[in-house]
């Protein structure tokens, strides 16, 4: 019955694709309270949009949100100016998102992080299995730790971070089933200090690398990483510009990707609307960063690659919850 | 106080804050210009996002209403003589309050509102209260225990947020408060077809109520109301005033002054968490778990200094504040500021506005504090 709506939903896509307009696109972006320096998704939201303006030559914009009673308000405010396609950052934004789409069934909607079980037809919802490029970088902190003890720092528990979590847990379970795992939520997305207190008291029980999923509550921890001479794993974009020496590897979740995608669909007329869009290794949505060169040995970057292969043909099925985590482990 | 003896409009209250939102005007358009935007333009922007349509006002109303509030609970405190930093930590106790207490109880409309209401209210007062106990059993500086309580506040609601049974599916908050309890005019209404098909012939109505227009605006008109009788027409309020101009000789003509202060910080309390409770009742319709203090608390500080500390006043300040906040949310939009240049020229305005008012209450307030500062005639 799913499979029959969502083809359903895919031939009306293809009936109604919307003719390229002559006119200039727009496209705007709400980010969550994070805003757009977040060194983070938000930030690569940015990024991809700037490469629409770029490349395809969209007009693109942004709005900060400062709480989450601002999410409302600022999409009226895109609304008002006729941004062709809107896009929220972050699964915060879903529900103000979803009202707005229902309010105003002729203007288009575009949510990262969230699925809805029934989307309204000007309504995309974007996901990306982050578990994939968690599981990754899991494998290499099993196979790169000298202390058999590693690392993972959460911002605010709740299912995307979860995906981090356990993706990474099942990687560095493949990897080596002896490597002992420390875990903590931070409680926030933004407090560096705190990140940095975690992310030591981390080493100090002998963790040797740490990941984090927490926005800019990293920062504290790459920050630690540095002054302690350890390693550190960076999530969502590139970190390791942040510290060089000490940023092992990232698990980039392609935010910019999808931005950009999607926005150039819509330049040539296409629109999935009523849907989720997935975004997995396979897509392209997820990967280990390219300066992982700098500190993985090349074999074991050659064994990640086959690990990688493996996933995208279906032979591993990465984890993303404590439930499927269980089913994973007692493989 | 011989320096009084100017002209009367030129030393007046009003004229005052006028002056100082034109300095504040002023030194935004310089930050402005020092960036490299147009201050033209950029107030243009601003204002038209302020006044253009009836939904932007219907915003601003919407912003303003806890800030008000917020605003009421710092200058209730001024005024008998506490500083009261502790209005964001009893907001998040409001909030939260209402928030469960609209969600979890099943009771008839308006009175589920007001239960909703009260339930927020008095958390947040005892919330407030409990500081006022500190400062008067243990001689706890209020300053210092409100802010510790503020994140107290702020941990206690993440917790109790994020308990299974409380928590939404899929978010990171309650779940959403029951349409019995919402105080946003008719929100069933508006969206149904019948809603609908009204709004359609009646574009301004319209208009308003694609906003969450709600009763919290006339809550907020009320409790300034009450404030002001309540400091200036009553027994307890008298004896609250006189607590704050000089605790001493209060306690010498016979005032508890102890219980008093208490009293004062449960009602600033009560006032703060009114804010939070509205706030979730006619908007958000649930308490989220906060990565960070939202500042509605904080801010109404800087309100309750524009408004002079005084309650009345506190209505216009909330209504600048507000409006400040949404105008100046359209800035970065338009003119792809960064936020920071909106914050600079968002904050320079209520420097210069808050400044006099500030210098003068907090030497007001030093004085107090230091025991032995001699009476004073007021």
């Amino acid at each position: 019955m799913k499979n029959l709506r969502a083809l359903l939903s895919l031939l009306v896509v293809l009936v109604i694709a919307i003719p390229a307009s002559a006119g200039e696109l727009s496209v705007g972006m709400i980010t969550d309270v994070g805003g757009v320096n977040d060194q983070s998704f938000n930030q690569s939201a940015w990024e991809g949009l700037q490469r629409a303006e770029k490349e395809l030559g969209v007009k693109v914009s942004y709005i900060e949100s400062r709480q989450d009673a601002d999410y409302g308000p600022n999409l009226e405010t895109m609304l008002d100016a006729g941004t062709d396609l809107i896009w929220g950052i972050g699964f915060k934004m879903a529900d103000a998102a979803l009202e707005a789409a229902n309010n105003n069934p002729d203007q288009k909607y575009a949510v990262i992080d969230f699925a809805w079980d029934d989307t309204p037809k000007n309504l995309i919802g974007v996901v990306f299995k982050a578990e994939e490029a968690s599981f990754l970088v899991g494998y290499i902190a099993a196979k790169m730790t000298t202390t058999g003890k590693v690392g993972f720092i959460g911002g605010m528990s709740f299912p995307v971070i979860w995906g981090f979590e356990y993706g990474f847990r099942a990687g560095v379970l493949y990897g080596n089933k002896d490597v002992e795992i420390l875990s903590q939520y931070a409680e926030s997305f933004t407090d560096a200090a705190k990140g940095k207190s975690i992310a030591n008291s981390m080493y100090q029980q002998g963790a040797d690398i740490v990941f984090h999923a927490a926005g800019g509550v990293g920062d504290g921890l790459i920050e630690a990483a540095k002054e302690q001479g350890k390693w550190a794993i960076g999530v969502d974009r590139d970190q390791n510009y942040l510290a060089p020496d000490n940023v092992l590897t990232s698990a980039m979740k392609r935010v910019d990707n999808a931005m950009f995608n999607i926005s150039k669909e819509l330049t040539e007329g296409v629109w999935k609307g009523g849907q989720t869009v997935s975004y997995g290794l396979a897509e392209g949505g997820v990967d280990i960063a390219p300066t992982s060169s700098m500190h993985v040995p090349a074999d074991l970057l050659t064994e990640v690659e086959a690990v990688k292969a493996r996933i995208i043909s279906g032979e591993i099925v990465v984890p993303y919850s404590k439930e499927t985590f269980a089913e994973f482990e007692a493989k | 106080m011989s320096s009084e003896k100017r002209s009367a409009f030129t030393s007046s209250p009003l004229f005052r804050t006028l002056f100082s939102v034109f300095t504040g005007l002023l030194v935004g358009a310089i930050v402005l210009l020092a960036s490299g935007y147009s201050p033209a333009k950029a107030y243009q922007v601003i204002f038209d996002g302020i006044f253009s349509k009836p939904s932007y006002v219907s915003y601003t109303i919407i912003y303003a209403t806890p800030l008000i509030m917020t605003g009421l609970s710092v200058a209730f405190a001024f005024k008998t003589g506490l500083f009261n930093i502790g209005a964001e930590g009893q907001f998040i106790m409001g909030a939260l309050g209402a928030a469960l207490a609209g969600a979890f109880i099943s009771l008839p409309p308006v009175i589920h509102a007001l239960v909703a209401a009260a339930t927020g209210i008095a958390l947040a007062a005892a919330w407030g209260g409990l500081a006022g106990y500190l400062k008067a059993r243990f001689g706890v500086n209020e300053v210092i225990a409100t802010i510790m309580l503020n994140w107290t506040a702020l941990y206690l609601n993440n917790y109790i947020v994020t308990l299974p049974g409380i928590k939404r599916p899929a978010a990171t908050a309650t779940a959403f408060i029951l349409d019995t309890a919402r105080i946003e005019f008719l929100p069933l209404w508006k969206a149904s077809e019948a809603g609908k098909l009204w709004r359609a012939g009646h574009p301004v109505w319209n208009d308003i109520l694609r906003t969450p227009f709600n009763a919290g605006i006339l809550a907020a008109l009320l409790l300034a109301f009450v404030c002001w009788w309540l400091l200036n027409r009553t027994t307890l309020g008298y004896e609250l005033r006189a607590v704050g101009h000089n605790s001493d000789c209060a306690e010498h003509v016979g005032i508890d002054v102890k219980s008093r202060m208490i009293y004062s910080m449960a009602i600033a309390g009560g006032l703060a968490g009114a804010a939070g409770a509205l706030h979730v009742l006619g908007w958000t319709r649930q308490a989220a778990e906060l990565a960070a203090m939202e500042g509605l608390g904080f801010d109404g500080i800087a309100v309750a200094l524009i408004g002079n500390a005084s309650p009345v006043g506190c209505v216009p300040a909330g209504l600048l504040f507000g409006a400040l906040k949404y105008g100046g949310s359209k800035l970065q939009f338009a003119l792809r500021a960064p936020i920071e240049v909106v914050n600079i020229v968002i904050g320079s305005i209520v420097f210069f506005v808050a400044m006099p008012a500030l210098t003068r209450i907090v030497s007001r307030w030093a004085r107090r504090t230091a025991r032995g500062g001699g009476p004073h005639a007021g």
